[in-house]
Parts: structure tokens; C-alpha cells; sequence
């Protein structure tokens, strides 16, 4: 057991928070309140290398770890949850699956522009009947010559407004719940095909600098170049990436339960009641020490996860625990956030309501707590 | 960053493994029943180096660091928490000794404390009016010719009717003004031999779990003991305490995980065995996310209890790491006892089944060495420190 980071590690921590600081917090209360895509945050990190962090450098990526990509998520989603997510598809759900599953030719012409961020990705398999049960996908791709043409509706798709390039997770011929997981497909969908069209950006609660949409599929023609894996790998393709996904969500929801509890421990000291700072007050006191404790949990569980991935050993029951705990952290982190602000908590003048907010989806997506449970369960029960 | 323990810790895990599954499981329910002192099974966790785990090899420990201290002592708890505790607070005073102690002093009583000959260690510093509050501690150490005079009563001192050594604790400073706001500058602790005259234990308590574990007050009446007795400087009891039960925190820690998984182990096993409906408890999601939310809890305690046994072996503050081991594992694991219990329904609240002991001994870990409130008090103040020195 040795806990230290690796200076090379640290390196990208500092970076990171650094360029959270300076240039990701200022923004993030406007980006916000403004529904807006933060593009020109998505060029920096691209040129920081965050778009592909853990993705080798000969196919532009920085060549780092998943610790180093769990610390450097944390670092920006702690300034602006929206941005965090908008890395955290890129890397977890976009480069990870291309880099495990691609063909030298398709790392060559996708990964690379798109670990370099030269190119935004998206990752599709919920529809509007199917979310956690992914075999209940009705996207269907039907054989057609030598490739398929693809019909349906995908839905809550983060970067979908932005993204030049999908993981699309569909339904191949023979189509039909008949054949369950083993008919799941995935492809490289290029956002520009003919056919393919995004609908308006979702209004959501939270992470609203974050844009999602539903993805329309027409009759759009893919060849085999773009089948990532085999036909019928799809739900290997997709559990794979979520269980890397999820260590991005945790390291997600850690960056939103850090900003909530030190946003509400400066304040604490700043706000008096009664004479005296509130973080006098042992009910205040006792918030607080219960964030640090919780946060710090949720951290060490992240990094675990992150570990095991980083030297190849199985992770998913791993992840699934960070992610439900950072996640149910964030959360109540985020609640005793705006209770320690009061009413400032409330208004959009404080930061307290955005994290409140941001905090929400870290429990949805990337599989619901419900769905985590269950992986954790059935792996404890196999055990 | 790695997680996976090392060579040593795994043999020195694998050790109080066995030793605990071949060993103290088959007897726990017994001596939790019969209120039976667990005398040779500390001896034998004496022989296998696990009452000095990490106390230097010179002094008759198996210098084998505090993650290897943290994973034995889980595996302990796990079969029997009273035997456990024994192990912790011997553990500790070993410790003690070895940090505050003199050279003679180290000699005198570690390889004692490591090798199970002094039966334990304990560790006497609460009083009837004095628990979280130590510094307004009342018992006076009244230098005489040649040492002390100790005289005060102690309270809820764990094997401190078994113990061969006792670190007490007692003012230097009778006589002097009281200064309310610097009571801790007249702490001093002393190393007192069972058998020292004055020294009375009294009768051992019934307590709700534990029974195992002896929990005595002392009677100090007059008890002298020379100069050579005293750990350390006058006036540094307080400092020793503190830094004693900074370590003592991470005992606990890993106690209550030890006695979380053990309650985990028993609620997954009985779901799988268990049918109602024509389907196993564990084949209904409400029961399935039970043990979901067990077995992310305990990791998570674990893990918090690692980092602060992690810290402290590679000489790092540790103090509110180990606060938040101590307050998440004693919790979570309280959760999951509780769990465990409901998940066996009626079998559970009988003693066929080892849950309700598990429930019964693992309460007091959210009291002992430290109160879940005064963790909460040690974080928050480090936490807000925190914050005003990056403000400033």
C-alpha cells in the first residue's frame, strides 16, 4: 500500500486547479445562468491535454493515468460541474471505448482528433424507453449490403448539441428484445452523416452549461469502418465504458461535494450570528466535519477504483461504489451547502444553489444509485 | 497510488486470520455469554507478534507498521471485538511507551507488553467526572521523596483489572492556582505495575457488549510510585494523551470494520440461505440494496482507516485522518451491525445467531477513545484552521 501521488500525478492536479481557478470559477456562475456551452473552456482543455488524459500520446492523448484523470476532474468540476462532465464524456465514454475496442485505423482517425480535442464526442444509448435496461434499446441497425442503415431515437444525450462524433449503442439485425444484450451493437456515428439530427438542447436543472439533446437517426448509412467491435459486443462495449464512466461521474460529484462543503466552510467563517462567526456553532461545526469525513471517503473510494483500472485488475463493483457514494455525498454535501449560506443559499447570487443543482444528476447518470446497488450487490453475492 | 497491502502486512493479515477463524471464532459466542476474559488467547496473539504490530523488533515487536496493525486488528474483531480490544489498548500502551519512554522504561515494559507475559496493557485516563473533558482530570500525583503519591479514582478502564502495566494519568500541579484555561499544562502520566500497593481495581462492569473485554474502575489511594515511573516530562501528560489516542483512533477504526464485515459476512450469507416467498432474502432488491449499501459503506471505513494507518507509518499528521476513521468506521459499522440484525429477522434477536452480539459490542465504539461528538469537534477545528490559514 503506498497512497502517495506520483509527481507526475501532482503535476496534473496543480495544473488543473491552476486553470479551475483562474479561468473555469470565474465563468461558472454566467455559463450557468446562462445555459451556455462553455467552447472556448472545451478549447483549453483541450490544449491542457484534459480531453484525453489517460488515452496514450500516440494517439493524442496526454499519455497519464485514470488517478491523474480522477484528480484533474475533480479540480474542474470543483470550479464548474458543467465543464467537469463535458471532460468527463470526452474522456470516459468517447477515447476509452475507441482506445479498448477500436481498430489501429479507427484510432488513428478518431481517437487521436478526438483525445487531442480537436474533436468533441458523444456517447448514445439511453432512449426514450430505455435507460437503465439497456436491452429494452429500440434503435435498430438493419444489414444493408455491406453496412447498415441505422432508424431511432436516442435521448439525454450529453455534448449531443456540440459533438462531431457519437458512440451510438443500437440494436443490429436481426433487431428485436428476442435477442436481448447479445443483439446490442456499437458504432462510430460521424455527427454530420445524412440523416442524423439533434433536437433542442434539454432544459435540466442542473449543469445547464452542459448541454444534452435527443439524437434523431433517419436511415443513416454506416459502413463496417465504423462497427466499434463486433455485432452484438455493444453491451461488453457499454458496460465496459460505463464502469470507466462512473469513475468519471464520482470524480464529478467529489469536485461538487468539495466546492459545497469549502464554499460553506468560508462562509461559516465569514458569517456571524449572535456575535460570533457561525463556524463557532457546533451545529455548523458538526456539518462541516461530517462533509470533510464524507468527502474524503468518497475521494478514497474514487482513487481505489481508479487504481485497480490503472493496473488492469477487475473495477466495477469498485466504481460503482465510488460513484454512489460520491455521488449520495455530493448531494447531501451540496444540501448542507445551502443550509449553512441560510436564505443567501437560496438566491443566484451565491454559489450554494448552483451546486444543489449540479449535484442532482451525478446520482442519475452513468447508472442511476438504484443500478449501482445492484452491481455492488451482485458482485458482493458472488463473492 | 496503491491500495493493495504488501507482502508483510498480507502475511501479518493472513496470520490474524487464521488465528482468528481457527482460534477465537469457535469461543467468542461463548466468552461474550460467560463474561470469560480471554487470558491465553492474548497470550497466543503475544506469540504471534500481534500485541506489538508496530513496536520495534529490539523491543519484542514484530515492527511490522500501522497498516499491518490496522489489517490485523479487523481481522481479530471480525471473530471476537472483546479480544480485539484487548489487543488494540495493549497495542497501544506498547506504543506509548515506546514513543514517550525512557530507555530503561522501554526495556522494562514492551517486550512484557509485546510478548502477552504482562497479560495487557491498559490505559487509565478517564474518571467519574472526566471523560471527553480529560484535562479537567482530578486525580493528583503528589510528589514525595523519590516519586509520587497517587491519589483519585479511575473509570471504565479496559483490562485494567488484568493489565500488568497501566499508564496513568494525574496532576503534577495540586496546589498550584487552577487556571481553567490551561487545566492540560498539569496533566503527567505514570507507569504503574499491577500489584503496586494502593492500587485497587474495582468490580468489572456489566456492560452491553464486549463482556468479553474487562472494563474496571481503579482506586488509587496513596499508591507510590518512584520517579522512574513518570512517562515522560511533568506536564506532558496531556500531549501524550492526545498523541496516544490519535494512534488508539486508528485501533478503533479497524475494530468497528472488523466488526462490520463480520455482520456483512453473516447478513449475505443468511440472504442467500434464507427463502420466503419460494425466493432467497437476497433475491429481493429491498434486501439486496441492504447489503449494496453495507458493503460500499464498509470499504469506504476501511479505506478512511488505511489512509490514516498510511499516514501515520510514513511519519505525516494523521490527527484528523484518524478522527475520520474513527467516526466513519464506528458509524458506518453501527449501520451495518443494525442491518445485519434485520436482515436475520427473529433469528437475529436471539443468540443462535452471532448479529446481536455483533450489534451489542460494536456500540461502544462510537463512545470509546473519543465520543463520535469530540471527532466531530477535532475535524471541524482542523477543517476551519483550514480554511482561515488559506484565507489569510
Amino acid at each position: 500500500m503506498d497512497l502517495r501521488l506520483t509527481d507526475e500525478q501532482l503535476m496534473a492536479q496543480k495544473t488543473a486547479a491552476e486553470f479551475a481557478k483562474s479561468e473555469v470559477l470565474p465563468r461558472a456562475a454566467d455559463i450557468d445562468r446562462e445555459h451556455r456551452f462553455p467552447a472556448e473552456l472545451v478549447r483549453r482543455m483541450a490544449e491542457l491535454g484534459f480531453l484525453g488524459i489517460a488515452i496514450p500520446e500516440q494517439y493524442g492523448g496526454s499519455g497519464l493515468d485514470t488517478v491523474s484523470y480522477v484528480l484533474v476532474l475533480e479540480e474542474i468540476s470543483r470550479a464548474c460541474a458543467s465543464t467537469g462532465v463535458i471532460m468527463s464524456v470526452n474522456n470516459s465514454l468517447v477515447c476509452d471505448p475507441l482506445l479498448k475496442f477500436g481498430t489501429e485505423e479507427q484510432k488513428q482517425k478518431w481517437l487521436a482528433p478526438l483525445a487531442s480535442g480537436q474533436l468533441l464526442g458523444c456517447f448514445a444509448l439511453s432512449e426514450p424507453d430505455a435507460g437503465s435496461d439497456a436491452a429494452a434499446q429500440k434503435t435498430v441497425a438493419l444489414k444493408d449490403g455491406d453496412g447498415w442503415v441505422i432508424n431511432g431515437v436516442k435521448n439525454w444525450i450529453t455534448n449531443g448539441p456540440n459533438a462531431n462524433v457519437c458512440i451510438l449503442q443500437c440494436m443490429a439485425d436481426p433487431p428485436g428484445k428476442q435477442a436481448g444484450h447479445k443483439a446490442i451493437t456499437t458504432f462510430i456515428l460521424p455527427m454530420d452523416l445524412p440523416g442524423v439530427r439533434t433536437g433542442p438542447a434539454d432544459k435540466k436543472l442542473g449543469i445547464r452549461g452542459s448541454q444534452s439533446c435527443q439524437i434523431f437517426l433517419d436511415d443513416v448509412r454506416v459502413g463496417r469502418d465504423l462497427l466499434l467491435g463486433d455485432v452484438g459486443t455493444g453491451f461488453k462495449v457499454a458496460m465496459s465504458t460505463l464502469d470507466g464512466g462512473r469513475i468519471g461521474i464520482a470524480s464529478q460529484a467529489l469536485g461538487i461535494a468539495r466546492a459545497s462543503f469549502e464554499d460553506a466552510g468560508r462562509y461559516a467563517l465569514e458569517r456571524k450570528t449572535f456575535g460570533q462567526p457561525i463556524a463557532n456553532h457546533q451545529a455548523i461545526q458538526w456539518k462541516l466535519a461530517d462533509m470533510a469525513t464524507e468527502l474524503d471517503a468518497a475521494r478514497l473510494l474514487t482513487l481505489r477504483a481508479a487504481s485497480l483500472k490503472d493496473r488492469g485488475a477487475r473495477f466495477g463493483k469498485e466504481a460503482a461504489m465510488a460513484k454512489l457514494f460520491a455521488s449520495e455525498c455530493a448531494n447531501r454535501a451540496a444540501k448542507e451547502c445551502v443550509q449553512i449560506f441560510g436564505g443567501n443559499g437560496y438566491v443566484e447570487d451565491y454559489p450554494a444553489e448552483r451546486h444543489y443543482r449540479d449535484a442532482k444528476i451525478t446520482e442519475i447518470y452513468e447508472g442511476t444509485s438504484e443500478i449501482m446497488r445492484i452491481v455492488i450487490s451482485s458482485a458482493l453475492l458472488k463473492e | 497510488m496503491h491500495f493493495e497491502p504488501s507482502e508483510e502486512q498480507r502475511l501479518i493479515e493472513q496470520a490474524a486470520r487464521q488465528f482468528a477463524a481457527e482460534v477465537l471464532r469457535p469461543k467468542a459466542a461463548e466468552r461474550d455469554q460467560k463474561s470469560l476474559f480471554p487470558e491465553e488467547e492474548l497470550r497466543k496473539l503475544g506469540e504471534l507478534g500481534l500485541l506489538g504490530v508496530n513496536v520495534p523488533e529490539q523491543y519484542g515487536g514484530s515492527q511490522a507498521g500501522v497498516v499491518a496493525y490496522s489489517l490485523a486488528l479487523s481481522q481479530i474483531a471480525q471473530a471476537d471485538a472483546s479480544v480485539s480490544v484487548a489487543m488494540a489498548v495493549t497495542n497501544m500502551v506498547a506504543e506509548v511507551i515506546c514513543a514517550f519512554g525512557t530507555e530503561e522504561q522501554k526495556q522494562k515494559y514492551v517486550p512484557r507488553l509485546c510478548s502477552g507475559d504482562a497479560v495487557a496493557g491498559a490505559f487509565a485516563l478517564s474518571e467519574p467526572q472526566s471523560g471527553s473533558d480529560a484535562a479537567s482530570l482530578k486525580t493528583v500525583a503528589e510528589k514525595v521523596d523519590g516519586g509520587y503519591r497517587l491519589t483519585g479514582s479511575k473509570q471504565w478502564i479496559t483490562s485494567g483489572d488484568r493489565a500488568g502495566v497501566i499508564v496513568v494519568w494525574a496532576r503534577t500541579d495540586a496546589g498550584a492556582p487552577v487556571d481553567k484555561r490551561n487545566q492540560a499544562a498539569g496533566l503527567s502520566a505514570f507507569l504503574v505495575e499491577a500489584g503496586t500497593p494502593g492500587l485497587v481495581a474495582g468490580r468489572p462492569e456489566h456492560k452491553l457488549g464486549l463482556k468479553g473485554s474487562t472494563t474496571v474502575p481503579l482506586t488509587l489511594d496513596g499508591c507510590f510510585v518512584p520517579d522512574s515511573a513518570r512517562l515522560s516530562k511533568e506536564g506532558d501528560g496531556f500531549r501524550i494523551a492526545m498523541v496516544a489516542l490519535d494512534g488508539g483512533r486508528i485501533g478503533i477504526a479497524s475494530q468497528a470494520v472488523g466488526i462490520g464485515r463480520a455482520a456483512l459476512l453473516a447478513a449475505k450469507d443468511y440472504s442467500k440461505e434464507r427463502k420466503q416467498f419460494d425466493k432467497a432474502l437476497c433475491d429481493f432488491q429491498a434486501i439486496a440494496n441492504m447489503l449494496a449499501d453495507a458493503g460500499t459503506q464498509l470499504d469506504a471505513a476501511q479505506l478512511l482507516a488505511l489512509r490514516a494507518a498510511f499516514l501515520k507509518e510514513s511519519g505525516q499528521p494523521f490527527s484528523q485522518k484518524a478522527a475520520m476513521a474513527k467516526l466513519y468506521a464506528s458509524e458506518a459499522a453501527g449501520r451495518i451491525c443494525d442491518m445485519a440484525l434485520q436482515v436475520h429477522g427473529g433469528y437475529g434477536y436471539t443468540q443462535e445467531f452471532p448479529v446481536e452480539r455483533y450489534l451489542r459490542d460494536v456500540r461502544v465504539s462510537r463512545i470509546y477513545e473519543g465520543t463520535s461528538e469530540i471527532q466531530r469537534v477535532v475535524i471541524a477545528r482542523s477543517v476551519l484552521k483550514e480554511f482561515s490559514d488559506h484565507a489569510s
